[in-house]
């Protein structure tokens, strides 16, 4: 089933007098539980190309749909309440809030999903947990390592039990040896969890552990493989 | 969907991270709520202190003077002429409906003599009817009789003042006394009325019949004379009507020709004392609305930090939204923030407010009245003031694009 599908997405920024095309009709089709990696040099589209499909901005023209729900269709508030339900993001920058705990840096998306307290709270134990983090959550992020941080923030991503995460270049600040762990637990839920993964990098090794790779050159799409996982 | 005890929760933290910014913009509303308060409790204690003097003084009290003389084209003061008799006082008792009481008095100052004391003291000639009049009780003893002021027998009532300086703690009820060395009986002693708006010692006097003043302490240039006449009208309204009874009844009697000018002058003292109490009331609106300003000042130094706040934050705003915080999540999350501290600084206001009205009273000795009304008032105006310039920034920060914020450094 598809989860995700892109048809003939445009987007047009106005900068000054100048119409810049960022996306030239983009159309893809993501099932249920792919692991989907997305390369290409800057300004090549795939960033507008991600903050569409996380529901961060609405194309130009064109159709997106996620499970099924036109995306155009929606205000701002509905976004916000498609991207608390469907969507978990990972960015490169982490992205935690200062001066506030792991716990309650992964309680946040069900503060904003009117989850009562204390069920919030086991869910945001069981989700650091889940990504080896167990006994961390009154660690602040600034007394935590790289690795742990991202490690909040996919917890964080999970929380609400979205079907996708969305992760933009999520070992771009970290070593070799924490980018395979927190690969590791992509891959983890992934299969374990079925969750829908699609990743933004453009380190060829990071992409390997995905099964497509999608790249992305000047606002289009010029190669669709699928891989075997190594 | 918004979770209100969670909001206030991450407001509270917000605000805890810049304790020393958080502090000083409470400031503004502290002085703010402080000064409302104080100044209320200054206005409200001022107009406290004016209605306890007109009560003092008497209520719905007429007072009647004697005309100025002209010597040689030089007008003299009110009083200077004398033209009120008993005669008059007895007339206005039985002739004006909208009067209540009259009670004449001849006064003048005697030197008072108990034992080895001595006092100077006003000694006021009046009738039984004075206590009526000026709505005075007797802390001890009796009234003197009608029977008294009619064969002027040599009784007296003491005022408090009286009592202290010349008989200390001892009780004064039919003890003699000598006023200008003749013997006086006293047989009741005034409940105390404390300063009369002027600052006079009211309970520094002696009442004794008007008839014993005028013929054996003071003297009078024609039989029968006195110096004032007190009315006292049967209620606040009866008041002008009695003012114009007793003016017409005193021009008849005194042969006074249409065209000719009063021979005397009545005085409506209680209208006197409710303008003041007005323009008490008044200058109290005037010292709170001046207060107020500052109060909006403050309020205004709220919205400057919540707007540095929303722009160092925009990154964590970003950072909300797109976990899915809606828009109203993100302007209650600064509203709150701008209430906790203009709610916070109302708190300390108000302490601030009442100990300054305190020490304003201690250090000032201005009677100062801190009503529940300025408290409520002060500390909801606060939380309005929060809401309304916490609103703009909220506002604002509502309205920031999920990425650009996202992406802000």
């Amino acid at each position: 089933m598809a989860i995700i599908e892109a048809q003939e997405i445009t987007k047009v920024y106005r900068l000054g007098d100048i119409d810049v095309n960022a996306l030239g009709g983009v159309s893809l089709t993501i099932k249920e539980g792919e692991f989907l990696a997305v390369m290409g040099p800057s300004g090549s589209g795939k960033s507008t190309f991600m903050n569409i499909l996380g529901c961060l901005d609405k194309p130009t023209g064109g159709k997106y749909l996620l499970e099924n729900i036109d995306i155009g269709d929606l205000n701002r508030d509905e976004l916000a309440a498609i991207r608390n339900k469907k969507i978990g993001f990972v960015f490169q920058g982490f992205n935690l809030l200062p001066r506030t705990s792991a716990l309650e840096n992964v309680e946040l998306p069900m503060l904003y999903d009117g989850i009562p307290a204390k069920e919030r709270r086991e869910l945001a134990l069981k989700a650091l947990k889940n990504v080896g983090l167990e006994g961390r959550g009154d660690h602040h992020p600034n007394q935590l390592s790289g690795g742990q941080q991202q490690r909040v923030a996919i917890a964080r991503a999970l929380v609400n039990s979205a079907p996708i995460i969305l992760a933009d270049e999520p070992t771009g600040n970290l070593d070799t040896k924490t980018s395979a762990e927190i690969m590791e637990i992509l891959v983890k839920l992934n299969t374990q969890s079925n969750i829908t993964i699609i990743l933004v990098t453009h380190e060829t090794d990071i992409a390997a552990y995905s099964k497509r790779i999608i790249k992305f050159l000047d606002g289009l799409i010029i190669s669709d493989e699928q891989v075997g996982r190594s | 969907m918004i979770n209100i005890p969670s909001t206030f929760r991450i407001s509270f933290r917000a605000l805890r991270v810049n304790k020393m910014r958080s502090a000083l913009t409470m400031l503004g509303i502290i002085i703010g709520v402080g000064a409302v308060i104080a100044m209320l409790a200054v206005g409200t204690g001022a107009s406290k202190k004016i209605a306890e003097q007109i009560s003092s003084m008497g209520s719905n009290l007429l007072i009647i003077l004697p005309g100025a003389t002209t010597a040689g084209g030089v007008r003299m003061g009110a009083g200077t002429q004398p033209t009120l008799t008993l005669g008059d006082a007895d007339a206005i008792q039985k002739e004006c409906p909208a009067v209540s009481d009259v009670a004449p008095v001849h006064n003048g100052v005697a030197q008072v003599i108990y034992g080895h004391q001595n006092w100077s003291t006003g000694v006021v000639g009046t009738t039984p009817s004075m206590l009526i009049v000026r709505d005075w009780t007797l802390a001890a003893g009796r009234n003197f009789t009608e029977q008294d002021v009619k064969s002027a027998t040599k009784v007296c009532l003491l005022g408090q003042s009286v009592v202290d300086n010349l008989f200390g703690d001892m009780d004064p009820i039919g003890q003699f006394i000598r006023i200008k060395n003749l013997p006086f009986t006293v047989i009741g002693v005034l409940a105390p009325k404390g300063q009369s708006a002027q600052g006079q010692d009211q309970d520094d006097t002696i009442l004794v019949p008007v008839t014993t003043a005028q013929k054996k302490l003071f003297g009078t240039s024609f039989p029968g004379m006195v110096r004032t006449i007190m009315v006292k009208a049967k209620s606040t309204e009866d008041l002008a009507p009695a003012e114009k009874q007793v003016n017409e009844l005193l021009r008849q009697r005194h042969h006074i020709g249409p065209k000719q000018e009063n021979d005397f002058t009545v005085r409506n003292l209680t209208q006197i004392m409710q303008t003041a109490e007005q323009s008490t009331k008044v200058m109290t609106l005037l010292l709170g609305a001046i207060a107020s300003v500052s109060l909006l000042v403050g309020g205004i130094g709220i919205m400057n930090i919540m707007l540095v706040s929303v722009t160092e934050r925009t990154r964590e705003i970003g950072i909300r939204m797109a976990i899915g915080a809606k828009t109203w999540d993100i302007r209650l999350q600064f509203i709150i923030e701008a209430l906790t501290l203009s709610l916070i600084g109302g708190v300390a206001g108000i302490i601030l407010g009442i100990s300054g009205s305190e020490l304003i009273s201690v250090f000032a000795g201005w009677s100062t009245v801190i009503s529940p009304l300025s408290i409520l008032l002060a500390f909801g105006f606060s939380g309005m003031v929060g809401i309304f310039f916490g609103f703009y920034p909220a506002y604002k920060a509502s309205l920031l694009d999920p990425i650009d914020a996202l992406r802000y450094e």
